[in-house]
C-alpha cells in the first residue's frame, strides 16, 4: 500500500536522476521559450513529465515546479485540477469511453459495460498486464469513461490516447482492445497508427509526432462533409 | 427557393490535403492577410468586421468586431490574441473538423485580427482531448512560419506575430473565457471576476481579445468577399453562416454550414429526417446548456433571436436530437452528472448545487419518492440560476428546468412505476430497426 492509500503524507521527492533532467530540459526549455510569461509554461510541461514516466509522479512535480520557480504546492494544486494528468501509471493505451448522453444514449453505456466485463477493470483501472487476452504481449491499458469529446456526430465515439475512433459497436471496441493488448497496430478513425499513450503526451507538450507521416493520417469523414455534399449535389455554394 | 446551405469554411473539406497550405492556397488562402496588411488599416479591418455583423460563434453572439473595437490603443501594454479552441460544450462537434480539415483558415484569421487588435503574441487554446488535431495545429503553424504568414515582418508589412498553440488538460469549464485566461497562465482555470473584462486586463493583466475558433475563421472570407457578401447570408441580426451539427437520432449526422436562421425541419429535410421508423421527441439548439426544444419547434429559425424568442439559446448550433425511445430523464441525469463533474468549486450555488441536484436525480430516475422530489428539483435550480459565479450555472440548469417544463409526466410516471419505463437497448444505433411500430 503506498503512503497516499495509508493516508499518510507524502514523502518529499528527489527529483529525477540527472540525466533524465538533463534529457528533459532540452524539451522543456524549449516549452518555456513559447511564452512571454514561465509560469504559462505549465500545462505544457506537466504533459511532458507524463510523457517521461506515464503519470505526474512527486518526482515530476518537483521538476516543474524548479522549472518555473514555483513551490510542489503550486503545481499540485493545478495538477488536480485537470482531468487529463493521472496520479496514478496509465497503461500503454489510455482507452476513453464517451459516456455523455448523447454517445450514451446511441450506444456508450453499452460500450463501456462490455468493456468492463471484457477487460475485467472498473472506471479508471488500469489492466494487469497480458489480463485475460491469451496473445498479450506484456501490454496494458487503462480504460476511462470520458465526457462529451466534440465528436458527436460519430457517435458512439472512443478515443485511445485521445485519437478518435468514431461510430463504435460493443463488437469493435472488444476488438480494438484486444489488438491493443496483443500489440497490434490499431490506426485511429481520423488520425494515424495510435502511438505509446508516452509519446502522445509529448505531441500535447506541444512537438510534433517525431513520425513525420503521422500528421498526414486519417480519411475524410462522410460526416463531416455530409452538408458539402448535399450543397454541392444542389448546386449551391457561398 | 432561397439559398440554404453555405459551405465556406467547410467548402474544401472533401480535398485529400485540405489541411496543408498548399491545399489552402489553392482556394485563395492567404489572399485576405496580404489586403489587411498591405491595404488596410488596422481600424478599417476592425471597421470591415464591425459591419459585416459577424457574431461571437462560441456560444455568446457578441459582435466580433465591437469587441476588437474595445482594445485600448497607445496604451503602451502588449495586447494578447487568444482563440478558444476548448469546444467542450456537450453537442458541440465543429471546431474540431475545422481545425482538422482547415487549420490555415484559423490561422489566417488570427493574423488579421492580431493585426487589427496590434497584439504581436497569440495562443490557440486547444483542448487536449484531441491528439490529431494538436499534430495538424502545429505543422499548420510550422508550415505557416515557413511561407512568411507569421514571425518577423509578415508580407513585407512591418508587422510581426508569434503563434503560440497551448493544449489543455482536460476541463470544460477552460471554454469560459476568463478561466481560459488563468488556465493559460499555467492556473487552476477558474472563471475571474468581471470587470475589469478582458479587453481591459486579460492575459497577464493586458488588453486580450478571445474568440471561438470558427468566429476567427470566419474572418478571411469576410475581407475577401467584402462584409456586403457575408450580410447575404442570415438574417438582419443574425447575419452570415455557422456550422449547424446534427447528432443522434438522425439519418445522415454531421456538419452541415448553412445560413443563420434555417429551421431544424429544414435541416432534417437534408439529413434524411429522424432515423427510419422514428420521430422526434427532444432537442437541444445549442448544446447541453441550452434550453431543451421538442417538435413544437421545428420551424424556429435557428438564428440568436429567434431561438432567444422561442425560450432557449442558438449557443454553438449543436443540434443533439433523440427520438421517442429516449428517456429525457436519463439524459436530463447524465447532463446534469457532466456538470457536476466539471463545477471548477469556485462558488457555492453550484458546487454544492449540482452536487445536490445529481443526488436528487438519481433517486427520481429510480423512481423514489414522490412528487416533492421533483419541486426540490426545481427548487435547486432556482438558487443555482442567476446566483452563481459564471454562465456553468446557468447552463446547468437549462436541460433540468426545460425537461421537466415539457415532459413533467414522464418524470412523474418513473414515480408510479418506480423505476425507469424506458428500455435503453433501443436506443442505440444497432438496435434493431422497428417494424410498423408507430
Ligand atoms: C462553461 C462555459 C464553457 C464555454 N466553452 C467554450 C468553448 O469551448 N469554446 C468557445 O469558443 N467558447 C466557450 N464559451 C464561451 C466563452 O466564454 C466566450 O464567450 C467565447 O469564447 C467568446 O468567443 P466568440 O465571441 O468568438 O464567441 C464557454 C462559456 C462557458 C460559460
Ligand atoms: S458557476 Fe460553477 S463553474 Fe462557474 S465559477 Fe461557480 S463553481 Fe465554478
Ligand atoms: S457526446 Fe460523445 S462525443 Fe459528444
Amino acid at each position: 500500500m503506498s503512503t497516499a492509500e495509508l493516508g499518510l503524507p507524502a514523502v518529499p521527492a528527489k527529483g529525477y536522476p540527472q540525466d533524465v533532467k538533463e534529457r528533459l530540459d532540452q524539451d522543456a526549455d524549449a516549452v518555456i521559450a513559447r511564452y512571454p510569461v514561465k509560469r504559462s509554461a505549465l500545462l505544457p510541461l506537466l504533459h511532458l513529465v507524463q510523457s517521461e514516466e506515464g503519470f505526474v509522479s512527486g518526482d515530476g512535480i518537483k521538476y516543474c515546479a524548479d522549472k518555473l520557480d514555483l513551490t510542489t504546492a503550486e503545481v499540485s494544486g493545478v495538477a488536480t485540477f485537470y482531468s487529463m494528468y493521472k496520479r496514478r501509471q496509465v497503461g500503454d493505451y489510455h482507452v476513453g469511453v464517451c459516456t455523455n448522453t448523447l454517445c450514451a444514449v446511441l450506444g456508450g453505456d453499452e460500450i463501456f459495460a462490455t468493456l468492463k466485463e471484457h477487460l475485467g477493470v472498473e472506471n479508471d483501472q488500469r489492466t494487469e498486464v497480458s489480463a485475460g487476452v491469451p496473445e498479450a504481449q506484456g501490454k496494458s491499458l487503462t480504460l476511462e469513461h470520458i465526457e462529451c469529446n466534440a465528436a458527436c456526430d460519430f457517435a458512439p465515439v472512443m478515443t485511445v490516447n485521445w485519437e478518435l475512433f468514431d461510430n463504435m459497436t460493443p463488437e469493435k471496441a472488444k476488438q480494438l482492445v484486444d489488438d491493443l493488448l496483443a500489440g497490434r497496430e490499431v490506426v485511429a478513425s481520423r488520425g494515424p497508427a495510435v502511438c505509446s499513450f508516452r509519446e502522445t503526451e509529448r505531441i500535447l507538450a506541444g512537438f510534433e509526432d517525431r513520425r513525420e507521416d503521422a500528421v498526414h493520417g486519417g480519411t475524410i469523414a462522410p460526416e463531416s462533409i455530409v452538408g458539402l455534399r448535399v450543397a454541392q449535389a444542389r448546386g449551391e455554394s457561398a | 427557393m432561397t439559398l440554404k446551405l453555405a459551405p465556406v469554411l467547410s467548402r474544401a473539406w472533401d480535398e485529400q490535403d485540405s489541411y496543408t497550405l498548399e491545399g489552402y492556397r489553392r482556394r485563395e488562402g492567404y489572399t485576405a492577410i496580404r489586403k489587411a496588411l498591405t491595404e488596410m488599416t488596422p481600424d478599417e479591418v476592425i471597421g470591415e468586421v464591425k459591419e459585416s455583423g459577424l457574431r461571437g460563434r462560441g456560444g455568446g453572439g457578441f459582435p466580433t468586431g465591437v469587441k476588437w473595437s474595445f482594445i485600448p490603443q497607445g496604451d503602451g501594454k502588449p495586447h494578447y490574441f487568444v482563440v478558444n479552441a476548448d469546444e467542450s460544450e456537450p453537442g458541440t462537434c465543429k471546431d474540431i473538423p475545422t481545425m482538422l480539415a482547415n487549420p490555415h483558415e484559423l490561422i489566417e484569421g488570427i493574423v488579421i485580427g492580431s493585426y487589427a487588435i496590434r497584439s504581436h503574441q497569440a495562443f490557440i487554446y486547444v483542448r487536449g482531448e484531441v491528439t490529431h488535431v494538436a499534430r495538424r495545429l502545429l505543422a499548420a503553424v510550422r508550415e505557416a512560419y515557413a511561407a512568411g504568414f507569421l514571425g518577423k515582418d509578415i508580407l513585407g508589412s512591418g508587422f510581426d506575430l508569434d503563434l503560440t498553440v497551448h493544449v489543455g488538460a482536460g476541463a470544460y469549464i477552460c471554454g469560459e473565457e476568463t478561466a481560459l485566461l488563468d488556465s493559460l497562465e499555467g492556473r487552476r482555470g477558474q472563471p475571474r471576476n468581471r470587470p475589469p473584462f478582458p479587453a481591459v486586463e486579460g492575459l497577464y493583466a493586458s488588453p486580450t481579445v478571445v474568440n471561438n475558433v470558427e468566429s476567427v475563421a470566419s474572418v478571411p472570407s469576410i475581407l475577401r468577399n467584402g462584409k456586403d457578401w457575408f450580410r447575404t447570408f442570415g438574417s438582419e441580426k443574425s447575419p452570415g453562416f455557422g456550422f449547424f451539427s446534427l447528432s443522434g437520432h438522425v439519418t445522415r449526422p454531421g456538419q452541415y454550414e448553412a445560413g443563420l436562421g434555417v429551421t431544424l425541419r429544414e435541416l432534417l429535410d437534408l439529413a434524411g429526417g429522424i432515423r427510419h421508423g422514428h420521430r422526434l421527441k427532444f432537442w437541444t439548439p445549442g448544446g447541453s446548456s441550452t434550453p431543451l426544444f421538442t417538435d413544437e419547434h421545428l420551424d424556429v429559425p435557428l438564428d440568436f433571436e429567434n431561438v432567444a424568442s422561442a425560450g432557449s439559446i442558438l449557443g454553438t448550433r449543436a443540434l443533439q436530437v433523440f427520438d421517442e425511445t429516449t428517456c429525457v430523464v436519463r439524459a436530463a441525469l447524465r447532463w446534469t452528472e457532466f456538470y457536476a463533474h466539471e463545477s471548477c468549486g469556485k462558488c457555492t450555488p453550484c458546487r454544492e448545487g449540482t452536487y445536490w441536484l445529481v443526488q436528487a436525480y438519481r433517486r427520481l430516475e429510480a423512481g423514489q419518492g414522490d412528487e416533492a422530489e421533483l419541486e426540490k428539483l426545481l427548487d435547486i435550480c432556482d438558487n443555482i440560476n442567476g446566483r452563481a459565479f459564471c454562465a456553468l450555472g446557468d447552463g446547468a440548469v437549462s436541460p433540468i428546468v426545460s425537461s421537466i417544463k415539457y415532459f413533467r409526466d414522464e418524470y412523474l410516471e418513473h414515480l408510479r412505476q418506480g423505476g425507469c419505463p424506458f428500455d435503453p437497448s433501443r436506443t442505440t444505433v444497432w438496435a434493431p430497426a422497428l417494424t410498423g411500430a408507430y
